[in-house]
């Protein structure tokens, strides 16, 4: 079983969002995307200061068997990205909910992140795949 | 052997209609189990073939691109491709001559009943061909491969032990090659189903690290091997797949079935090139993404993650011409590339000038 902490909310695209405060958004992606993917070995982050959209990809995650684009999960600006993938993108595998974090965003709107699933919902989500 | 897999952890895929491993938790740690130590690759899906008769050596001579014809001594392996009438590879084999009147031929999975179906309808009376779907194989692969495999096969293990590389032997149950996808020294192992089961388990206890078809694709693209149906397929000729030194051409008089087609496309030149990309920006090479040479656009055939390296690399089809450096286009931007000599990787060692100082 995967591991889908209690205080975080989810997209079904397998995104994680936690809410930081003041606005602030941290993202990665879940345990069971990166059980999924397997050992990853390249992340592309995006740019600091872009702009990200619900649903549009935003970063890229390759594994040795594939590349999967990250979507957004929220809409915003992008004010920091996770450096250290660059050199060690197993943090993905490793710490996905933590090390392995991608990228923080300014929300453009707070109350966009209602739309997302609590940890149940995505537990259910990835239950029916 | 699907309850042993899942004992051991598999994650399967559904592979030319089988069932097969894909990983076992990290496919990056049985690719080093391999380059360092011993890993096992369940390769039954592919089949072995036999082909007996009096006139077995005479029909190999004519249906494969290689000559059996090199084949001196018994037990002698020889890699060749199969050829349409146009040139073109029905698929890519190991064909072991084990006696005169005895071959044995493994051929992959997906290109299974082309083959029997080709070899059946092309067979002369007194030249039989058998596929033994009954068999499985398991590939034992790396430095400490034999050490560890050699003592579990009973009455053959002493033949095994001494097989020199590009050998095959065959006692009671088994059937042994010294031969693999890995650019790793091992064996591949050819018995019934239960023996082959009872090997694994053995195996396991030496510690030889069950592998998936993962690491099998980032081993073989470091030894530089071409996989069917990526890197060729009936769509073009070995001589534009980097396996000219596959065809034999010496004997002007064995008429091989595609020869005048090769012979056509060789005296007309401009042939592409098939060559190794190590690429030098960032990213990871994938198969079918466009480059851009010096002489024109060309394809990824494979492309992948060098676990050895730390680096991408790949096989790519590109315009003749002197080239050494390229661009890939990954997600429509071009990232530089160099052109280099496969192997990347053999017996452990990085083969690639001016990274080989660093493992």
């Amino acid at each position: 079983m995967s591991d889908i902490p209690q205080d975080l909310k989810f997209a079904e695209s397998h995104e994680w969002v936690r809410e930081e405060g003041g606005g602030l958004v941290t993202v990665g992606i879940s345990d069971h995307a990166q059980e999924a993917l397997g050992d990853l070995v390249y992340v592309e982050v995006p740019d600091v200061g872009a702009a990200v959209t619900v649903g549009d990809a935003c970063a890229v995650v390759e594994s040795v068997k594939a590349a999967s684009d990250v979507y957004s999960p929220v809409d915003g600006e992008v004010v920091a990205v996770n450096e250290a993938l660059a050199d060690a993108p197993e943090l993905i595998n490793s710490e996905p909910y933590g090390e392995g974090w991608i990228m923080q965003v300014r929300l453009a709107d707070a109350n966009a992140l209602d739309d997302l699933l609590d940890a149940e919902g995505y537990a259910n989500a990835i239950a029916d795949e | 052997m699907f309850a042993q897999h899942e004992a051991a952890g598999a994650k399967f895929v559904d592979f030319a209609g089988w069932d097969m491993p894909i990983h076992y938790g990290s496919q990056l740690e049985e690719h080093h189990a391999v380059r360092q130590g011993a890993g096992m690759f369940d390769v039954s899906h592919m089949t072995p073939v036999d082909v007996r008769g009096d006139g077995a050596t005479a029909w190999l001579r004519h249906l494969l691109a290689n000559d059996v014809a090199k084949l001196k001594t018994p037990g002698k392996a020889l890699y060749s491709c199969m050829l349409t009438e146009q040139g073109t590879v029905i698929d890519d084999l190991i064909c072991y001559r084990m006696r005169d009147d005895w071959y044995r031929i493994v051929v992959n999975a997906g290109t299974t009943a082309k083959d029997v179906a080709w070899m059946q309808q092309q067979a002369p009376a007194g030249v039989s061909v058998e596929p033994r779907h009954e068999l499985c194989i398991l590939a034992v692969q790396g430095p400490e491969a034999v050490a560890k495999a050699a003592p579990l096969l009973g009455e053959a293990g002493a033949a095994a032990a001494a097989l020199k590389p590009f050998n095959a032997a065959a006692a009671g149950d088994w059937f042994v090659g010294r031969t693999g996808y890995t650019g790793e020294d091992g064996f591949e192992i050819i018995g019934p189903a239960q023996a082959i089961q009872i090997l694994w388990d053995g195996l396991l206890q030496a510690g030889v690290r069950p592998c998936g078809l993962g690491a099998r694709d980032t081993l073989r693209l470091e030894a530089g091997m071409n996989l069917y149906g990526q890197d060729m397929d009936e769509t073009v000729t070995p001589l534009a797949s980097g396996l000219s030194w596959t065809v034999s051409f010496d004997d002007a008089e064995r008429d091989f079935i595609g020869r005048a087609a090769l012979q056509a496309q060789r005296d007309a030149g401009d042939l592409p090139r098939f060559v190794g990309v190590l690429l030098e920006g960032r990213g990871v090479l994938r198969a079918h993404m466009a480059v851009q040479t010096a002489h024109g656009e060309g394809e990824l055939t494979s492309g992948g993650f060098s676990p050895t390296m730390a680096r991408s690399i790949g096989l790519a089809r590109i315009p003749a011409g002197d080239a050494d450096t390229m661009d890939v286009i990954i997600r429509g931007k071009p990232v530089p590339a160099r052109i280099v000599n496969p192997p990347f990787v053999r017996l452990g060692k990085v083969r690639v000038p001016g990274l080989d100082a660093t493992t």
